[in-house]
Order: structure tokens, then C-alpha cells, then sequence
């Protein structure tokens, strides 16, 4: 199923008015809204046949210049192996408290994106089965790819034990 | 007075026979991870031949290995291992510091990457460059051998009086306005009681540095 017809049929399944859609370099992107998140990307893979998922990831919309309220954005970039369409859903979140439900019951695939876009954004997906850090080591607390995280961190990397000649 | 011996024996002082015999018998350490590694790989090779200077038997335990080549950039999340595998490395042991990132953290002024490992593991020798030739890194184990050689002792207790950590000790701690960050985070990770901890108060801001003792 092409991306347009993979729209069509949403639209039928959710409900004319509760997706948009947008296009950028013949990409095709679906707005979705996160209570019906779950409802779309399971029609994608199980109606249209996009049984892979390429990637998660999230954007900080964070001082962005045409920011709406909502502050984060989370992408799903799917293909169709079959006919080698593709298609994007976006999400929106939003603090304090960004939680989505987890794909991984849809897609294996899911499971280090999604702890990924944990880690460094703060998102967490409810229904992963083992949300925990992928990238940043355990103890840290803060998340890096958030706009208000300095570049330079908050002294992370200074603090270690200094090991002098004489300690060996 | 002369005295008298065979041919072929002659006498040292015990200091200059154990210099002489680490000096041609460095054993590497390569803790590589990055682009720097792969020079370090091209300088044991063949073409360069770390072999021509002893030390050509590469380490990858930290049991038998008496220098340690940091080539490349060290993470945060790297820097641990990167201690404990020194500390398993028996003494006497040096370090070389490779390329600009192992140096000074090079470009990458990050909240991930450390910025130079000279601040948390003592370093003989620095090689300049992004990544250095094979050359300039013969060249910095050529200079570690003349420093050995000289300052080394049969006990090791030239280590003894070095308790000043090796590095630029001029750049830390930095001014307490440097890191300034917004929100209300109170991170700090690795906590280590009186060893470089970082204290941040009202909206992030660093208040405080405790400077670990030998730092002083």
C-alpha cells in the first residue's frame, strides 16, 4: 500500500478529522494525536502492510520558532518491505510528564529506539519491557538531547576520581 | 684502581640496569577507541615497526603491560573503565596521551566527552596532532624511553613524590560561573565523596568544587 492509500485508510479507520497530514520531499508525514497513536500504527502494520520499523525519535520544539504548546515531538519512521513505501507518524508530548504507550508489542524493533528516545529525551513509553537507559551511563539523572541541558553538561564529565602517580 | 674482570662482565649501578632494561621493553596498553587508533595500529604494523624500539608486544590485559596508549576520545561513560584498567596495570607503568581528544578532549567540548585524561590518570607523554602520524607517536615513546631512562629507579620510588596529578593543572578547577545552566536540575553523577564532586545549587548553577587533596 502506497502512503496516500495507507491515509485513506486511516482516515476511514479514525475518523476523517482527527489526522493531518503534511508532505516534504515526497515524504509523506501523519499528525497524529497520542490518544489514538496506538490505533494508527497498529492499522499501518497489520492493514497496510508496514511491517518495519525504521526508527523512533524525538524532536524538543523548545524555543523553535513556530513551537505550538506542545514541546515534544515523537517520529516513527516506517517502511513498507513489500512495496517499499514509506510514511512518518508524529506525535506530540508534553511535559511534565511525557509518557506514550510502547510499539514494542507491534514491532520487536522497538525496543532501542524506544530506550533511546528515553535516555535522552525523558519520554518514556509505558509498556516497554525493559525501559532503562541505552546510551548515557546508569547514574545519570539528566537528558542531554533536551534543549534546556547545557552542551557542556552540568559537570558530569569532571567528576572522577583524580588518580595521582603515588595512589597508582 | 682497577679492577679486575673477565671480558665480558661489567658493572652498573642497579638503578641504570633496571632503566635500561624497561627502557627497551615497553609493553603497550592500547585503550583505543577512536581514529587515533587506527595510527596506533599503523605504528605497529610493519611499515613504522614499534618492534624496532621494544615495544612491540601489545597488551590487551592490563596484567603484563607497563605503558598504557590512550588513542582517541574518552567518554564519561568510558573514563571508569579506563581507570580501573590502569590501576590493574602493575608498576612501574607510564601513559601516553595521543591525539588532541585523549589531550584535551579536541573538538568535542561536550557533556559526554572528558576533557583531557590527564585529569583523572597521571600522563607521561602527549602527542599532538588529530590523529597524530605513526611518527609522532614513535616519537613520544622514543621521549618516554629518555625519560625513563633518566629519572627512573630500580624500586620505583620516583612515583613516590609525585603526588601532583599530571596534567594542566592551571585549566581546573574552572571559575564556578562556567557551567551555568538553566532549570532546576540538581545532577550529578558519579559521586565519589571528596573527590572532584560538583555541587550545583538554585537553578543549576555550580556553587561549589571540592577539589580532590592532590589536586591542591
Amino acid at each position: 500500500m502506497t502512503a496516500q492509500e495507507a491515509i485513506n485508510k486511516l482516515k476511514e479507520v479514525s475518523g476523517n478529522g482527527s489526522i493531518s497530514t503534511s508532505e516534504f520531499r515526497d515524504n509523506t508525514r501523519v499528525h497524529v494525536s497520542k490518544d489514538i497513536l496506538m490505533k494508527v500504527l497498529t492499522c499501518l502494520k497489520n492493514d497496510c502492510g508496514f511491517d518495519f520499523l525504521v526508527d523512533i525519535t524525538a524532536i524538543d520544539y523548545m524555543g523553535y520558532p513556530t513551537a505550538t504548546t506542545d514541546r515534544f515531538a515523537v517520529v516513527y519512521c516506517l517502511l513498507n518491505t513489500s512495496e517499499g513505501s514509506r510514511i512518518v507518524v508524529k506525535t506530540m508530548v508534553n511535559d511534565p510528564d511525557p509518557v506514550l504507550p510502547s510499539s514494542y508489542s507491534l514491532w520487536k524493533g522497538a525496543d532501542w529506539p524506544e530506550r533511546e528516545v528515553y535516555d535522552m529525551y525523558g519520554i518514556r513509553f509505558e509498556g516497554h519491557p525493559d525501559l532503562r537507559r541505552i546510551l548515557m551511563p546508569q547514574e545519570f539523572t539528566s537528558y542531554p538531547l533536551r534543549k534546556d541541558y547545557p552542551l557542556r553538561g552540568m559537570g558530569e564529565r569532571h567528576n572522577f576520581p583524580v588518580l595521582t602517580r603515588a595512589e597508582g | 684502581m682497577a679492577v679486575s674482570l673477565p671480558e665480558n662482565v661489567f658493572t652498573a649501578k642497579l638503578d641504570a640496569l633496571a632503566n635500561w632494561v624497561r627502557t627497551n621493553s615497553l609493553w603497550p596498553m592500547p585503550f583505543a577507541t577512536a581514529c587515533c587508533g587506527i595510527e596506533l595500529m599503523a605504528t605497529g604494523a610493519s611499515r613504522h615497526d614499534l618492534a624496532r624500539f621494544g615495544a612491540e608486544v601489545m597488551r590487551f590485559s592490563p596484567r603484563q603491560c607497563d605503558l598504557m596508549i590512550v588513542a582517541g576520545r574518552v567518554v564519561m561513560k568510558m573514563l571508569p573503565v579506563l581507570q580501573r584498567i590502569w590501576q590493574q596495570m602493575p608498576e612501574p607503568k607510564w601513559c601516553i596521551s595521543m591525539g588532541a581528544c585523549a589531550s584535551t578532549g579536541g573538538v568535542f567540548d561536550t557533556y559526554a566527552v572528558v576533557q583531557g585524561v590527564d585529569r583523572f590518570i597521571p600522563v607521561d607523554m602527549y602527542v599532538p596532532g588529530c590523529p597524530p602520524r605513526p611518527e609522532q607517536l614513535i616519537q613520544a615513546v622514543i621521549d618516554l624511553q629518555e625519560k625513563i631512562r633518566q629519572t627512573g629507579k630500580f624500586f620505583s620510588d620516583e612515583f613516590d613524590k609525585r603526588t601532583q596529578y599530571t596534567g594542566p593543572s592551571q585549566s581546573l578547577p574552572r571559575p564556578l560561573d562556567a557551567v551555568v545552566a538553566p532549570g532546576d536540575y540538581t545532577t550529578a553523577t558519579r559521586q565519589w565523596e571528596g573527590t572532584g564532586k560538583v555541587q550545583f545549587g538554585e537553578r543549576g548553577v555550580r556553587t561549589s568544587l571540592e577539589i580532590h587533596p592532590a589536586r591542591k
